[in-house]
């Protein structure tokens, strides 16, 4: 089965506190540790294990710059076959429908069963799988948390509410939005990165898409960000102040209040 | 200014409890809407969600047909393709199925999507004002949207305050005609139910409630020591199930169980809206968090900033004293 997995680079929230920047316009983008985004990497997991069960071979994309290819060389050295960075400065200020466009392109210049994604990117909106599957006509699964190769189609299971899953029959070529949790995402050491390190990681531009540059960019953006805020806080916690002993003390005195020490 | 449609669901004849939300929703983009809710089904189930429609809606368009039984995302989107006007404004729940259907949808309708919208700021000619959170709600952003060939707009789930339903005369049509022939390249299969597991969150009065911050599976049992002494049960957020450390079943939140506690000692956890959708009955919320800025301080009554794993060996050791239970 030929996989193509769809990857980003986000500020990782496990490590960073996302601040405003001085302007109060943006977040501030010094010293922000980066990483893959987290569902995606589950999605690359996915895809591995599924080529190691049937055969084929996995292909990270991501649609970005030069930074984005540390990304790249961690999932390689995970295990993809390859990876590929679409970069072009036409794509910037894209919204989610100009990426889609742009990966819409690059799969039509290739072979692909099965197209994964993460379900969502932090500063996202769960959006790019479903509109690059609308694109191509393919069938799509949002939240997707197993995935069973049954043929030429797949059995998939969604998260929905309340704990339950939803299970489907899905033709290929598809589209798959993954959710986190689906699997157990094998560690990657520094030395493994090192391996890949002189691995190509082919760039392609809007010239290698034959992208349509009415489509793409800032100025086909219908969805633009204008600034990042905080939010007025409500009444927000009463934060206490004393010493670990003394916070314990009123933890254990509000919890006898509400009747929790029965 | 486009006409304004709300998608609602129904599931076995009732009607989603975001219709109200919805509709509140097209009102902060035109005071003076009507918006018309379109549902889909069939059967008895779909006359029986129609028969209880909310009486705020003037407009219910109803598609009947026996594909439409289960929503599935690629039908219903078949549909909604064959009855809404061009430049029309969409609304729909950014929940499970809404996360499916709309960014296809708007694909197919040539029409803008905006995910995840938690407030409606205005609408100006053809640019929509709107607000969204990023970075798991520690930042919200404004957004503008180009409205001028329609827009999708999703909206989260409980952000909308629904006011009662101020009764309107209404009527329902009937779109079935408008609506060829279904088919999917995905087919709904089964539904299966979430497994019970060993304890059941649901019932207790405290819950030690960890969530990332506990960072590694040996300091789970820091948590349930201060379960056991407290006679408490132990719940997580969905990091801590996604790594495997807890069962699903642990799991607060709204792909995980609701619970109503007097007491919710949330414990690392940074509270992401989905785990807060999880939480019912207005318990005590105490926080305890490394991160002054996590969004739990905004919805706790009583914080800490502090690291879990210092101070809930502390709190264990106080209840057990207190309870004579001390080594």
């Amino acid at each position: 089965m030929e996989i193509l997995v769809c990857a980003r680079r986000v500020p990782d929230t496990s490590e960073n506190e996302i601040e405003l920047n001085a302007a109060g316009n943006d977040i501030e983008r010094d010293d922000l540790v980066y990483s893959i985004n987290e569902p995606d990497n589950y999605a690359v997991e996915e895809a591995l294990q599924i080529r190691d069960r049937v055969g084929g071979n996995v292909t990270v994309v991501t649609v970005g710059g030069e930074d984005d290819e540390e990304i790249l060389r961690r999932e390689l050295a995970m295990g993809a076959n390859q990876a590929v960075l679409i970069s072009d400065e036409a794509l910037n200020g894209s919204d989610g429908r100009g990426i889609a466009t742009a990966l819409k392109s690059f799969v039509q210049k290739g072979h692909y069963d099965l197209i994964l994604t993460g379900v969502q990117a932090d500063d996202g909106g769960a959006q790019v799988g479903g509109m690059l599957a609308a694109m191509l006509d393919y069938p799509f699964a949002s939240l997707v948390n197993s995935i069973t190769v049954d043929g030429g189609k797949l059995k998939v299971g969604r998260e929905i509410e309340g704990g339950n899953r939803e299970i489907n029959e899905i033709d290929l070529p598809c589209v798959l939005s993954i959710q986190t949790g689906i699997n157990e995402p094998r560690y990657v050491g520094m030395r493994g990165i090192r391996q890949v390190a002189s691995v190509p990681i082919p760039t392609y531009g809007n010239s290698d898409l034959g992208l349509d540059t009415a489509a793409i960019g800032e100025a086909a953006a219908k969805v633009k960000r204008v600034d990042y805020f905080i939010p007025a806080a409500g009444k927000g916690a009463e934060i206490l102040r004393g010493s670990r002993e003394e916070n314990a003390d009123r933890v254990l005195e509000l919890v006898a209040t509400k009747g929790g020490l029965k | 200014m486009a006409r304004i449609f709300a998608y609602i669901a129904q599931k076995g004849g009732v009607v989603d409890d975001s219709a109200l939300e919805l509709f509140a929703a097209a009102k902060k983009i035109d005071p003076a809407a009507a918006p018309i809710a379109i549902v889909t089904g069939s059967g008895a189930d779909l006359d029986r969600a129609c028969a209880g429609f909310p009486a705020s809606f003037s407009e219910v368009w109803k598609i009947a047909n026996p594909a439409l039984a289960y929503p599935n995302a690629e039908l219903v989107r078949q549909a909604l393709v064959s009855v809404l006007p061009p430049q029309s404004i969409l609304l729909v729940t950014h929940d499970h199925f809404g996360i499916d259907l709309a960014p296809g949808l708007s694909v197919k309708l040539g029409a803008a999507y905006v995910p995840d919208v938690v407030a409606i700021d205005h609408v100006d000619g053809n640019s929509l004002a709107a607000v969204r959170q990023e970075f798991g709600g520690q930042v919200s952003a404004h957004v503008r949207c180009d409205i001028s060939s329609g827009v999708v707009i999703n909206l989260r789930p409980g952000s909308f305050k629904a006011e009662a339903p101020a009764p309107v005369s209404g009527s329902i049509v009937d779109k079935s005609s408008a609506v060829g022939a279904l088919s999917a390249k995905r087919r709904y299969l089964e539904t299966i139910a979430a497994e019970g597991g060993d304890v059941d969150i649901t019932k207790h009065t405290v819950l030690i409630s960890i969530g990332r911050g506990i960072q590694e599976k040996d300091n789970i049992a820091i948590a349930e020591e201060l379960a056991e002494a407290l006679g408490a049960a132990v719940s997580c957020s969905r990091p801590v199930v996604d790594a495997k450390w807890l069962e699903k079943s642990r799991q607060v939140g709204s792909s995980g169980k609701t619970v109503k506690p007097k007491v919710y000692l949330a414990c690392g956890i940074s509270g992401a809206f989905q785990h807060l959708a999880g939480i019912k009955g207005n318990p005590l919320i105490i926080a305890i968090n490394k991160n002054p800025k996590a969004p739990i301080f905004q919805v706790a009554e009583v914080g800490i900033v502090d690291d879990v794993l210092e101070f809930l060996p502390v709190l264990t050791e106080k209840v057990r004293v207190m309870r004579g239970q001390a080594a």
